[in-house]
């Protein structure tokens, strides 16, 4: 043990040097220490959702809800229609403001204290339900405003196009396979092809956490399976929430899967569990 | 070269057309003689003016509107106080030459008694003031608005009856006599502009070049932010809005940017129009005024750089010839045309010209797209010569 008055030499103890710490780096450390207990559970979670309520005109939306997903993980949600997944979404990108519970992003981040570019700007990229592109703006052009950078009105005034921005389109385009429509405008691609487009400038932002809604609605077979390609694709690098009600391809991606119902998780666990849950079966696959 | 790769060639014929204007239309007047079938009757000058300035005013609707899905129903007032801050100008350079023969009060405050400046008129004297008062009044009156109300998340219809509202407002409050801006007859009855007789040929020819090279700054300035990647953004905002906020973009700045510039055009518009008619006056602020610029970005085709100057121009010609024939019948008329180029027209002359183009384009490079799969590479290497 070493007491103050023995001096700042530092002391040698069995021919190893013991340096004194500092009484300001110990109470850094006793800060951090404290600081991550707080975080507790939630430390080492990318996405972190606790209790969460949020009531529409006495209509609860989402129930005492309790998500948690681990960085780097892709997650199937799947549920009846009314179940809330839309309005946890909302909550998520910061669009709807939850009555009470915690969303935390990174174990650290409080989302109820932000706004959606803010969120946005974070990491977390949302696709919407119906594919939302710029019609009018050629593929190209679409994913260069989507690309992760400095969100200043004035910087976009000057902004000159650089090579590293070209470097990314043309892996995002190809990624996406939209290589040879890059010329083309948004509003003359199909159905499939605009959902990849705004899978594609998801990806340009660079997002820690993609959230997908419904990415294969209205697609052909053929479609869906190319999408579940990309998706497992872009899950290796990124961590990606998938909302989906076509069973085949939330088989297809081969992930852990959470059933929500009126507001709250119903049963989560492998696809064969979920499917298997009496419950999941009645309120949901059963009709 | 590098410029007109950047700004596209329409930008500048157009720009072109303008400065040509600008030599032209005051050599045709001052130097021809009357006999010459190129000569202008000076009459014209300030008419064509002040179509120039309206075309002027109808770009920076058109920067709002056609590029950022803005429909504002109060360009007017920022064009009206460009006018007020000009007039006030005017008004000081009458000096003791007014009715009352007050050297330093305009005449409307010696009637009413005044007995000195307001504080508000101080340093409309100056010319140069009065020219920073043209461009910042109606800056930070549409910054100040913009701001509250983007923010707000206002958008459409209920911006477009607010925008309304504060033009309504402006109208009744510069009304009032004791506003100090000469109440419903409001400024007039100028003598000289920079030393020079306001109602001379040669300064009436001088204003006109003015606001051609104005509408061509104009037209430039435009056409540099459309063609940027903020201008990319706001047809981005225009179309899909919540998308650009969930790809990070704050589209309420994006809009207050897009809003102040057009408040500043609209303004300096306003500033070269009142020289030229020589009143300003709070019907300037009528809602009606407004709505008639939406008309003029409308026929020519909102969204194109062309349309709003091209409509501003020819709804404006057709208002002259057609209130010299049957004045009680303009106002059906111009709903009429609102009407018709809503129902058959909804790109605009310019939009609807443009539209039909690019289809021909679109099919032609089909048809040859066709042809070159089945001659194999053909079709690609002719694509990347485009």
């Amino acid at each position: 043990m070493m007491t103050m008055d023995q001096g700042a030499a530092p002391q040698t103890e069995g021919g190893e040097f013991v340096v004194s710490p500092h009484p300001y780096a110990t109470q850094l450390r006793t800060e951090r220490l404290a600081r991550e207990a707080a975080l507790g559970s939630r430390r080492e979670t990318l996405l972190y959702l606790n209790g969460v309520n949020k009531t529409f005109d006495g209509f609860k939306a989402i129930n005492n809800l309790s998500l948690v997903l681990e960085r780097g993980e892709m997650r199937a949600i799947i549920g009846p229609n009314g179940a809330g997944k839309t309005t946890m979404m909302d909550i998520i990108t910061g669009k709807t403001r939850p009555d009470a519970g915690e969303v935390y992003f990174r174990g650290e981040v409080d989302l109820t204290k932000h706004d959606e570019p803010a969120i946005a700007s974070m990491g977390i990229g949302r696709k919407f339900q119906k594919p939302t592109v710029f019609e009018s703006h050629t593929v190209e052009d679409n994913l260069a405003l989507s690309l992760s950078g400095s969100r200043s009105v004035l910087t976009a005034l000057l902004h000159k196009k650089s090579a590293a921005d070209a470097g990314k389109i043309d892996e995002i385009l190809a990624t996406t396979r939209l290589t040879d429509k890059r010329k083309r405008l948004a509003s003359g691609l199909s159905h499939g092809q605009k959902q990849w487009l705004e899978i594609g400038m998801l990806l340009a932002q660079d997002p820690e956490l993609l959230l997908v809604d419904e990415p294969v609605a209205g697609m052909t077979d053929a479609e869906t399976e190319e999408t579940a390609r990309l998706l497992r694709d872009i899950a290796q690098k990124h961590s990606v929430i998938v909302v989906e009600h076509d069973m085949h391809f939330v088989r297809e991606l081969g992930v852990k899967v959470t059933c929500l119902h009126e507001g709250s998780v119903l049963s989560e666990g492998s696809i064969d569990h979920v499917s298997r849950d009496p419950r999941v079966i009645e309120v949901y696959l059963g009709r | 070269m590098i410029l007109a790769r950047f700004l596209g060639p329409r930008v500048i014929v157009l720009v072109a057309v303008l400065l040509a204007a600008a030599v032209l239309v005051p050599a045709a007047t001052l130097a021809l003689p009357a006999s010459s079938p190129f000569h202008i009757p000076a009459y014209l000058v300030p008419l064509i003016g002040k179509y120039v300035c309206y075309a002027l005013l109808a770009l920076a609707l058109d920067l709002v509107w056609g590029y950022v899905g803005i429909l504002s129903l109060g360009h007017g007032a920022f064009f009206a106080l460009g006018g007020y801050a000009m007039g006030m100008y005017l008004m000081r350079q009458i000096g003791s030459r007014g009715v009352y023969g007050n050297p330093i009060l305009p005449d409307f405050m010696v009637f009413l008694n005044w007995k000195e400046l307001p504080w508000y008129w101080t340093g409309f004297g100056e010319f140069w003031f009065a020219a920073i008062m043209v461009v910042l009044v109606p800056g930070l009156l549409a910054f100040v608005f913009g701001f509250f109300a983007f923010r707000s998340r206002v958008t459409g219809v209920y911006l477009s009856i607010i925008t309304q509202a504060m033009t309504y407002a402006l109208l009744l409050a510069f009304f009032r006599n004791d506003m100090g801006f000469g109440g419903n007859n409001g400024l007039t009855d100028f003598k000289d502009i920079l030393g020079f007789p306001i109602q001379a040929e040669t300064t009436r020819a001088g204003l006109f070049a003015a606001s051609c090279v104005a509408l061509a700054l104009g037209v430039l300035v435009v056409g540099a932010i459309t063609r940027s990647k903020l201008g990319k953004l706001m047809v981005a905002v225009r179309d899909a809005e919540s998308r650009t906020r969930f790809i990070g973009w704050r589209p309420e700045y994006v809009k207050l940017f897009a809003f102040t510039v057009s408040a500043v055009m609209a303004g300096i518009a306003g500033a070269l129009y009142v020289p030229q008619v020589g009143i300003i006056n709070p019907g300037e602020f009528a809602p009606v005024n407004s709505i008639e610029i939406v008309i003029w970005a409308a026929v020519g085709g909102r969204g194109t750089l062309l349309g709003p100057v091209i409509g501003a121009l020819l709804v404006n010609y057709g208002k002259s010839v057609f209130t010299g024939l049957a004045p009680e019948y303009w106002l059906f008329v111009l709903g009429g045309l609102f009407v018709l180029v809503t129902l058959f027209l909804p790109r605009g002359i310019v939009g609807t010209i443009d539209h039909g183009w690019s289809a021909l384009r679109e099919r032609r490079r089909a048809a040859r797209a066709e042809k070159g799969e089945s001659m194999g590479e053909g079709g690609v290497s002719s694509q990347a010569a485009e």
